[in-house]
């Protein structure tokens, strides 16, 4: 449960990254857990050259807001005056070439990074729990918490959001909204690239688990429904929760299709949703 | 059909026929590459002419590949036996019976996926945009993994297909026609197709499905046609593959959904979407700089085939023929005035 927790706390942030993204800009992220194991594998690096991995977040988030608004420059800013399913299909490419290029530069291998704490003993010693997964669950709030006071308080967090809402009527108002789109990207690949310092230090890297991040992250956000920010942060707990027993139950081979079946599952109860509310209509 | 077009028929024709005979060494490469232009032309009547973009079509690929292993082995020996033993058990086919097999295989491989699409087109044609090729993408995934996990069809070991009688060579030459006749087979079927009604009603549902339907065009009967001979055509194309390959597994053979799956969409958005020729001009090219690219960026060409589709989508949406079709609107029937 709390392993689950720690987990689904880590998918929250990813989630809450696509969802930023989605809502604001419309694009539809798939390249999301690559810019994860991408922002891991730096702090992976970073922590080989003694950085200690909690302070690492910090340049690797930065980092990762340049790589981002590159990126956002190059390719994503074209993408958004597109229709939908080209979103889809180039960050499918951006994917692929972040997992590959990782996978030349660093190997296929699993990789941790080691972060030095020992385990934490809760009702005399019948729940063990690493140090470190309390320390992400916490250092998760802390992101995650620091990003909603920026977008509710900040002049910037505002611009967003009045984006978010209506592009056009923003831009009348005054709103830059170009410098809205990339921000929001690059705040997105911030975000992802602390998820993965965070995932490096209480799971494993390794250059082709990225799609599971984000197939994880859509089912959450589509479970969540878009704009739905505290909707987002309790699916994401709960498929952290879920998936941690469904493993413990049906076996680890099934873990992956279990969350891909939970995902056909909220698209089918949806398309129900709407179809009730249609024929309420008529 | 005029005689140009016909002239242009035969010499490809003629062409797809001296290949093998030319190169005999590439043959299985060649097939392949009338593989790509069945997927790039299925790909293209969902994708392309009804707007609907799949990124888990290689579902009916990996599906036409194990039901038809399943139907030849099954014939004549047990199958949880034959995959427990990883492929230590060698039958021995008589000619009579290989064939038999492979046809009956065949003649499954392209029912079975036609089935399973008009079942999931109940559920999954209902989603729209990009949910659409969500869910899509999730199904695939979900069958390779559920397949990976089934001991009874291999697992994660795969199945070693039954073995070509006859003369070495043979096979692959043998492959390869049939993987021609099938692309050669779906191309004509197409052509006839779009020149009826239903291209217009797909079109149609492309361009606008609620103007579409209150305009009296079935949509759902439509959708779900077009996605069963998309699926028709692919589970024959698994079949062929499986047999060419020799040996079935889950992740990299039958539902590569990370790159197969996502070739067709690549090709044929190289070639122009919502075209005949577009797909096949996309398949070919595509192959081409794929195999350029795995002779001499070994190792890259992962990155080179993300960059591709970036660069694709991104900078050049419309396709080849797409562009074309801008420049030169006369070769297209379509007059100035």
């Amino acid at each position: 449960m709390l392993n689950g927790l720690s987990v689904g706390a880590v998918f929250a942030l990813v989630a809450y990254g696509l969802a930023l993204v989605w809502g604001v800009t419309n694009v539809k992220n798939l390249a999301q857990g690559d810019l994860v194991m991408l922002g891991g594998f730096l702090g992976f690096k970073l922590a080989e050259h003694g950085v200690h991995p909690i302070l690492a977040i910090v340049p690797v988030a930065v980092l990762m807001f340049g790589f981002g608004w590159v990126l956002y420059r190059i390719m994503i800013r074209r993408v958004i005056a597109l229709d939908l399913f080209t979103s889809l299909l180039a960050t499918f490419g951006l994917a692929i070439t972040i997992q590959q290029s990782l996978n030349l530069i660093f190997g296929p291998e699993v990789r941790t990074i080691r972060s030095g704490f020992g385990q934490l003993e809760l009702f005399d010693g019948s729940v063990e729990i690493t140090w470190i997964r309390v320390i992400a669950f916490g250092l998760c709030l802390l992101v995650a918490t620091a990003m909603v006071l920026f977008l509710r308080k900040s002049r910037l967090g505002q611009a967003i959001r009045a984006t978010a809402q209506d592009p056009r009527a923003a831009r009348v108002l005054g709103v830059d909204t170009d410098l809205v789109y990339s921000l929001t990207f690059s705040l997105n690949a911030a975000l992802c690239g602390a998820a993965g310092v965070i995932v490096g230090m209480i799971w494993v890297l390794q250059p082709f688990y990225g799609i599971g991040y984000s197939v994880r992250a859509f089912v959450i956000v589509t479970a969540a429904g878009l704009g739905n920010l505290p909707g987002v942060i309790i699916a994401a707990l709960g498929l952290g929760v879920v998936e941690q027993y469904s493993g413990f139950l049906l076996g680890a081979q099934f873990q992956q299709a279990t969350v891909v079946g939970l995902l056909l599952v909220i698209l089918l109860w949806r398309t129900m949703l709407l179809r009730r509310q249609r024929l309420a209509l008529q | 059909m005029s005689a140009r077009q016909k002239l242009l028929h035969l010499a490809l024709l003629a062409a797809g026929i001296a290949a093998p005979f030319v190169f005999p060494s590439h043959s299985v490469q060649f097939a392949v590459f009338w593989v790509f232009v069945l997927f790039a032309l299925t790909w293209d009547i969902v994708g392309g002419h009804m707007g609907y973009n799949s990124l888990g079509n290689i579902l009916f690929f990996g599906l036409g590949m194990y039901v038809c292993a399943l139907v030849q082995i099954g014939l004549v020996y047990d199958i949880a036996e034959y995959t427990a033993a990883n492929g230590a058990i060698r039958i021995d086919f008589t000619d009579r019976q290989y064939f038999e097999g492979l046809a009956l295989g065949l003649a499954a491989a392209a029912l079975v996926p036609v089935i399973v699409a008009a079942l999931l087109s109940r559920i999954l044609l209902g989603l729209r945009g990009p949910y659409f090729a969500i869910g899509t993408l999730g199904v695939a995934i979900a069958a390779a993994e559920l397949t990976n996990a089934w001991d009874y069809v291999g697992g994660g070991q795969g199945i070693a297909m039954p073995v070509f009688p006859g003369a070495p060579g043979m096979r692959e030459r043998f492959f390869y026609g049939a993987c021609m006749i099938a692309a050669m087979a779906c191309y004509l079927f197409l052509r006839w197709l779009y020149s009826t009604r239903f291209r217009l009603a797909i079109n149609a549902i492309r361009d606008d499905e609620d103007k579409a339907e209150a305009l009296g065009v079935h949509t759902a009967r439509y959708k779900a046609l077009a996605w069963c001979i998309s699926a028709f055509f692919l589970g024959i194309a698994g079949a062929l593959f499986g047999n060419m390959t020799g040996f079935v597994e889950p992740l990299e053979t039958a539902y590569p959904t990370l790159t197969f799956g996502i070739f067709m969409v690549a090709m044929t958005l190289l070639g122009g979407k919502g075209t005949l020729w577009g797909p096949v001009i996309g398949a070919t090219l595509f192959y081409t700089l794929r195999e350029v690219t795995w002779t001499y960026l070994l190792g890259w060409q992962y990155v080179a085939l993300g960059l591709l589709i970036i660069v694709n989508v991104v900078y050049f949406q419309q396709g080849i023929l797409g562009w074309l079709r801008a420049r030169r609107p006369r070769w297209f029937g379509a007059d100035a005035s």
